[in-house]
């Protein structure tokens, strides 16, 4: 306990250890945070898109906080619902079956650049005649524009860029631009201010009814963006981080562990079955991994809990095997193994209690260390189009990424960030690690 | 203690003694014999894992019906028989079929048949990938990729062996230095893959500053000019080949520098320097000489561990090897090419232990006195 004390203290000598020890903490807390925040069985749902959970995002739009290094600054995603308190609307009789509604959305437009797209979502209810919708727009300097005049059906959508009448209207602009353009003006930028989008809609029939959703699709979106499918990459960033950091403890351990087990119990015993081991090291040596593991995610499983254990399977007769019965051979001859035997404790005791735990100081920066090669593992078989199938990783995202052209199209932020979660993972474990290493291993001390 | 290190592989006959080289003949006779019997099961494992699920069988059986319902349909032998009577000869045919190539046989059996089908790569058809010529032969498509990835590993990998070599024994003269502290703080950046700067890589230096290329092996379409041809192939070598240094040159240098140090603190350095011999003499004798084996050791893991993550680089580097090419038969589901490469791939690795073991055999004087263990 007091050495284990010691060597804490000797960690806090290392300025990389303890940057290594707070990422990790951070790292611990935000998974804790990610699961909690979103349930597992929420973020499939939420990372496989069905229709209507990501209806409101854009396509491929960088983080908002991009626009802090912008001059023209990008618009945000904005949404409004007529069944929200918010957004007023007005239902008047005006005889005959006839009803008037008047929902009016209001907004404040502070960017300089135009939204991507703009569209209305209309819910409405009715048996024989659809009900009718004229909007109208009105700009901050109270320029009045007809935008559309068609009739909603019972589940519509209203797409600004594809009413051409509109775009004629608008002098051969797209309309998302067009709309936001201040009058009499060769600049490229959108005038700021108020706007309003006032929609008329009569209904035929007494008991119909209509609800407007009114959808505002920026340029950038959320701190995270969005990618291909509108997701908000959030969920992934987010849910990644307890994934990679499970599947790299728990391939760390469990190889380690079986390792350290294989080779003590081949070393103690010895004969046949310590050549055995070693024969098996060998021919683990050629086994081509990555290729295996490819085959296993084509042929079997691509589940993240498959691709585990036979990750730790194949992994348990490394190289390593050996290095643990150079030191196992040593400690056997000791005089205390001699004294444990002498004073008739059982082989397994002996292999349990003395002989392992003279391995675990050099076990423990090892173990670290490696933690970071499994969470890039499990990056690579994503991004081999091997990941698993449901749940949201870092390397799904980069996969999707670089299959949908992210680095040819600039969008960067599709690729840097989970990058960079993952390059910050792997450095905490390898910073801790190399630390380690140096306290426990005394020939490295000070080199 | 031999000085003569570089000699020893071009003349191994002229300047040792006979005992001596029959001793690495034997040496390397028996290394290659073990390796070989490593790879047979390696393969066996491979193809068990491959067939396990019956996924070869199922495929190769519906290859013969498929074949058969052609040549029946191509011809009008059987045009006079009923449906039922039709059916029931196609069936008879594929089962005499599946005769003929072993099919009835035992579990077992059919494995260790098809084990020695992939160890000569005679794979028969893919499904549905060809190679660039045409083919659809395993064994051409799989030995038309082979080219590429070794250009692209060899290179880098000579490059990464030197370099780090080089740069180690400067870090381990001038030890403490700033340079020596730098390439100590980088050291965990290794525990990235090379696929991974690789991305960085192609953002900064094709899609930011457009000076190198995205992918690919040659620029497209290839220069007819031999001398353009192998400039075009350097600038594509280069993106993939920094990739992998990045990922691996840290640490490789600071494990090396590490060895250096721990060596040039022995005894026998302090009495060479006291003899005054020089720097560069006491380097090459007592430093290097004995770390060499420990290096050699140490670079087969990295290389294996390269070897291993072919399949990606390659991928993202749009580099037209054979780590492309299992990964394209992946998204095919190609099942022969998947098998053959993996083949290869463990073909590849044992080649890759074979040279280090011999090489290590050149480097280690156990091994050339013949005393000590000859394994490991």
């Amino acid at each position: 306990m007091i050495a284990f004390r010691n060597s804490m203290r000797d960690l806090g000598r290392y300025p990389s250890a303890v940057a290594g020890i707070v990422l990790i903490v951070v790292f611990i807390v935000v998974s804790i945070y990610a699961m909690v925040a979103v349930p597992y069985s929420e973020a499939i749902r939420l990372w496989r898109a069905d229709e209507g959970v990501w209806y409101k995002n854009p396509i491929s739009a960088p983080p908002a906080w991009t626009n802090l290094f912008r001059d023209q600054k990008l618009p945000e995603s904005m949404a409004f619902d007529s069944r929200d308190e918010s957004v007023p609307k007005t239902v008047m009789d005006i005889g005959k079956g006839l009803q008037e509604t008047v929902i009016t959305y209001t907004f404040d437009y502070s960017f300089d650049s135009f939204p991507k797209e703009m569209a209305l979502y209309f819910k409405s209810a009715y048996s024989q005649k659809q009900p009718y919708v004229s909007a109208l727009w009105i700009t901050p300097d109270g320029r009045e524009i007809r935008v559309m005049d068609a009739s909603a059906g019972s589940s519509s959508t209203y797409y600004f860029s594809q009413d051409s009448k509109l775009e004629r209207r608008l002098g051969g602009i797209k309309p998302a631009e067009g709309l936001f353009l201040p009058p009499e003006s060769d600049s490229h930028v959108a005038q700021r201010g108020e706007y309003q989008l006032r929609l008329t809609i009569l209904t035929f029939e007494p008991d119909s009814a209509i609800d407007a959703e009114f959808v505002l699709y920026g340029q950038v979106h959320g701190w995270a963006g969005t990618d291909h499918l509108r997701r908000d990459l959030s969920v992934a960033l987010l849910w990644g981080m307890p994934v990679a950091l499970a599947f790299g403890l728990l391939a760390a351990l469990g190889t380690t562990a079986l390792t350290m087990i294989i080779s003590a119990v081949g070393t103690w015993f010895g004969g046949w079955l310590d050549e055995l081991i070693q024969r098996f090291t060998e021919i683990n040596l050629v086994l081509p991994f990555l290729p295996i593991l490819i085959m296993v995610g084509t042929f079997y499983s691509r589940s993240i809990w498959v691709i585990l254990g036979v990750t730790i399977l194949l992994s348990i007769f490394s190289g390593q095997i050996k290095a643990y019965r150079a030191i196992f051979l040593q400690v056997k001859e000791t005089p205390y193994i001699e004294a444990a035997r002498s004073y008739g404790a059982s082989q397994w005791r002996i292999i349990f209690r003395y002989l392992i735990p003279r391995i675990i100081p050099v076990l423990i920066p090892q173990l670290v260390t490696i933690i970071p090669t499994f969470v890039f593992l499990e990056a690579s078989l994503a991004v081999l189009g091997l990941g698993d199938p449901v749940l949201p990783t870092w390397g799904k995202v980069i996969d999707d990424a670089r299959v949908n052209g992210a680095l040819f199209q600039g969008q960067y932020y599709w690729v840097l960030e989970p990058s960079v979660l993952l390059m910050l993972t792997g450095l905490a474990f390898a910073m801790l690690g190399f630390s380690l290493d140096r306290i426990f291993n005394p020939r490295l001390r000070g080199l | 203690m031999t000085t003569a290190t570089e000699t020893i592989p071009s003349t191994p006959v002229s300047r040792r003694p006979a005992g001596t080289f029959l001793r690495l003949l034997k040496f390397t006779a028996a290394r290659l014999f073990s390796l070989f019997v490593t790879v047979v099961i390696g393969v066996f494992l491979t193809i068990l894992i491959a067939n396990m699920g019956g996924y070869v069988d199922t495929i190769r059986r519906a290859e013969i019906r498929e074949g058969i319902m052609v040549r029946v349909n191509s011809t009008n032998i059987l045009d006079n028989l009923s449906a039922e009577d039709r059916l029931k000869r196609i069936e008879d045919m594929a089962r005499l079929e599946e005769k003929r190539l072993g099919l009835d046989q035992p579990f077992m059996v059919r494995t260790v048949k098809y084990m020695s089908n992939a160890l000569t790569l005679n794979l028969g058809r893919a499904q549905k990938m060809s190679s660039d010529s045409g083919s659809r032969t395993v064994r051409l498509i799989i030995l038309e990729r082979l080219a590429p990835t070794l250009i692209l590993f060899g290179a880098s990998n000579i490059l990464l062996f030197a370099g780090s070599i080089l740069i180690a024994l400067n870090l381990s003269r001038n030890y403490g230095s700033f340079l020596d502290r730098v390439i100590v703080g980088l050291a965990p950046t290794s525990s990235a893959p090379g696929w991974f700067y690789g991305l960085f890589l192609i953002v900064l230096f094709a899609g930011v500053l457009r000076l190198l290329p995205f992918g690919g092996m040659v620029d497209a379409p290839p220069p007819p000019n031999r001398f353009d041809y192998f400039l075009s192939l350097l600038k594509h070598l280069v993106l993939p080949t920094v990739a992998i240094a990045l990922s691996t040159l840290f640490l490789s240098t600071y494990n090396w520098r590490t060895f250096f140090l721990i060596f040039s603190s022995e005894d026998y350095v302090e009495m060479a320097k006291a003899k005054g011999l020089t720097s560069r003499d006491i380097e090459r004798r007592y430093i290097l000489r004995p770390t060499l084996p420990t290096i050699i050791t140490n670079f087969a893991l990295i290389l294996i561990f390269l070897w291993t993550g072919a399949p990606i680089l390659e991928t993202v580097f749009n580099w037209p090897g054979l780590g492309r090419a299992l990964f394209q038969a992946v998204g095919l589901f190609d099942i022969p090419v998947i098998v053959g490469s993996t083949v290869i791939f463990a073909y590849m690795l044992a080649i890759t232990v074979f040279i280090l073991d011999f090489v290590f055999a050149l480097v280690d004087p156990r091994v050339k006195v013949g005393s000590g263990e000859n394994r490991q």
